[in-house]
């Protein structure tokens, strides 16, 4: 899923200042799983903001709302009737969530709460990491299913660099060497012929580097 | 001869190389480079300079080697892959080959975020190994990557670099067993502070024939100080500087001179290690030493080739 997490309270803030009624628009979909934009942190910004304004004597009128997924027209479409209503929608949703709205209201401000960090789950309670990197032409099978493009430092692809050391990566020992990680499962598997085979370089135009991405499923477009 | 460069004359003629390092400097003075190039000169059989190591920006490896080509000596450009996508790398090497270069080293570099710009974008569009692959097939059928022609010879000697202890270590050797199919023709390795392991190392190089296939360099830094020891042993990850070596540095009245032994010592025992083609002087930020190391271990006069 996406994770992400509330910007500064200060950036917000700020963002906001001069929007006088403000609908805070949460989302149910990734980001109230990762809890940084669904009911519960639309209702605390809702206080925070509340607050501030109250002690710096700016008034402010506070719509909470939380839809089912901001990345998909059919749910914004529930925002028609009131989106003229307020200065500014304030969307705790990922920067999908957000794009959509633009693109839905295109006279609407919309600003973002959340900064958007990447694709990932949650490791531990209160701990999310990331596992994928959007690049568009899976090589997870060859890499006996853990990712070097999003998880390692480097990106290599054809093994640990000179950096890798009692399982730790170079740039910081908190992170896991994903080369040692895919050499122990290769070695597990018995597959370790799989690392001696030189990974091609990689078409990098199916990522984020050849514009922005579209899939159309002619089975599915009415 | 693919390059007829001095590094590969000397290689294939079966003499022990001796190859140094010439960091450029945080500006424009290219005397910085020549007064280096002057000094170490007679001294090396090639010298590399470096490609913004530790990710500071200085001036280019390219141009620090135009320098020292211009004083005769024969330079390895360091490419990290770090900064530039195929299309600089390319085109960086169309420009080396066109000037007179005749020496590449592939690398990955070190990360961004070790860096004085540690914000920047990293590139690694390509890996230190389809870098290889990419300059070999340069040289040897005049293609770019994408399979279309290259006017014009691309002579060049492929270098990669080694790390015998980094980890995995039994990765270690399948790793170098990769950059030799690749297309690497000489390795210049990590340096060498931990003699056991990179005895254990080479013992699996040679038992899998790879000192027949590839000339190896072994890398030599002389520590100039405590301090610069007890770093290295605990900082810098891909180094091991065993205790009894940090001691030594500790107990000596002259920490300099301790640290010139060391590495003329170190030198010596890989003189006698089967497969081992020659070293790799890194003295960094100390380049005046070189000459005196190379010297007393046993090194000069450097052939003519």
């Amino acid at each position: 899923m996406i994770i992400a997490e509330r910007k500064p309270i200060k950036e917000i803030l700020s963002l906001t200042n001069s929007a006088r009624r403000i609908l805070i628009l949460g989302c149910k979909g990734c980001v109230t799983v990762c809890s940084a934009g669904g009911e519960r942190e639309v209702k605390i910004l809702g206080c925070i903001i509340r607050m501030y304004r109250k002690k710096n004597g700016k008034p402010v009128e506070i719509t909470e709302r939380t839809l089912v997924r901001q990345c998909d027209p059919e749910y914004l479409d529930q925002l028609f009737d009131s989106i003229d209503q307020f200065d500014a929608v304030l969307s705790m949703a990922c920067g999908v969530g957000v794009n959509f709205l633009a693109d839905k209201y295109p006279a609407t401000v919309c600003l973002p709460a959340l900064n958007t960090k990447f694709m990932g789950g949650s490791e531990a309670q209160g701990i999310w990491t990331e596992r994928c990197a959007g690049c568009g032409d899976c090589i997870l099978g060859l890499t006996g299913g853990v990712c070097p493009i999003a998880r390692c430092s480097k990106g290599l692809f054809n093994g640990p660099c000179g950096g890798s050391v009692n399982g730790k990566c170079e740039v910081n020992p908190d992170i896991p060497c994903i080369w040692q990680i895919i050499y122990d499962r290769l070695k597990l598997l018995n597959q370790l012929d799989k690392l001696d085979e030189i990974l091609p370089v990689k078409d990098w135009s199916v990522s984020s580097h050849g514009g922005p991405r579209k899939i159309v499923r002619e089975d599915l477009t009415i | 001869m693919k390059s007829g460069s001095n590094l590969e004359r000397i290689l294939t003629g079966g003499h022990f190389a001796v190859t140094a390092e010439c960091g450029p400097p945080k500006g424009t003075l290219g005397e910085m480079v020549r007064r280096k190039g002057e000094l170490l000169k007679f001294y090396c059989d090639a010298l590399n300079v470096t490609d913004n190591q530790t990710a500071i920006v200085r001036m280019s490896s390219f141009s620090g080697c135009v320098l020292l080509k211009d004083l005769g000596i024969d330079p390895v450009m360091q490419m990290v892959v770090r900064d530039r996508n195929r299309i600089a790398i390319q085109s960086d090497i169309l420009g080396a080959a066109a000037l007179g270069i005749r020496n590449i080293l592939c690398l990955s570099g070190d990360h961004q975020r070790f860096g004085n710009h540690p914000q920047a974008k990293g590139v690694y569009d390509i890996d230190s190994i389809q870098l290889i692959q990419m300059v070999k097939r340069m040289r040897d059928e005049r293609k770019f990557l994408n399979g279309e022609d290259i006017s014009g010879e691309v002579p060049l000697f492929i270098g990669a670099a080694a790390n015998p202890f980094a980890d995995p270590f039994e990765f270690r050797v399948r790793r170098l067993a990769k950059k030799i199919k690749a297309g690497v023709d000489f390795i210049q390795t990590q340096a060498i502070f931990d003699m056991e392991r990179f005895l254990r190392w080479m013992a699996m190089v040679r038992d899998q024939g790879l000192d027949k296939k590839v000339y190896i360099l072994a890398g030599i830094i002389p520590i100039k100080s405590v301090g610069m020891a007890r770093y290295m042993a605990k900082n810098v990850a891909g180094i091991t500087v065993p205790k009894e070596i940090v001691t030594r540095m500790e107990q000596a009245k002259d920490a300099k001179e301790e640290g010139v032994k060391i590495a003329i010592e170190i030198i010596e025992q890989i003189k006698e290690i089967e497969g081992v083609h020659g070293v790799h002087v890194m003295a960094v930020a100390w380049e005046d030493i070189v000459p005196r190391v190379v010297k007393e271990a046993g090194l000069m006069p450097r052939p003519l080739v």
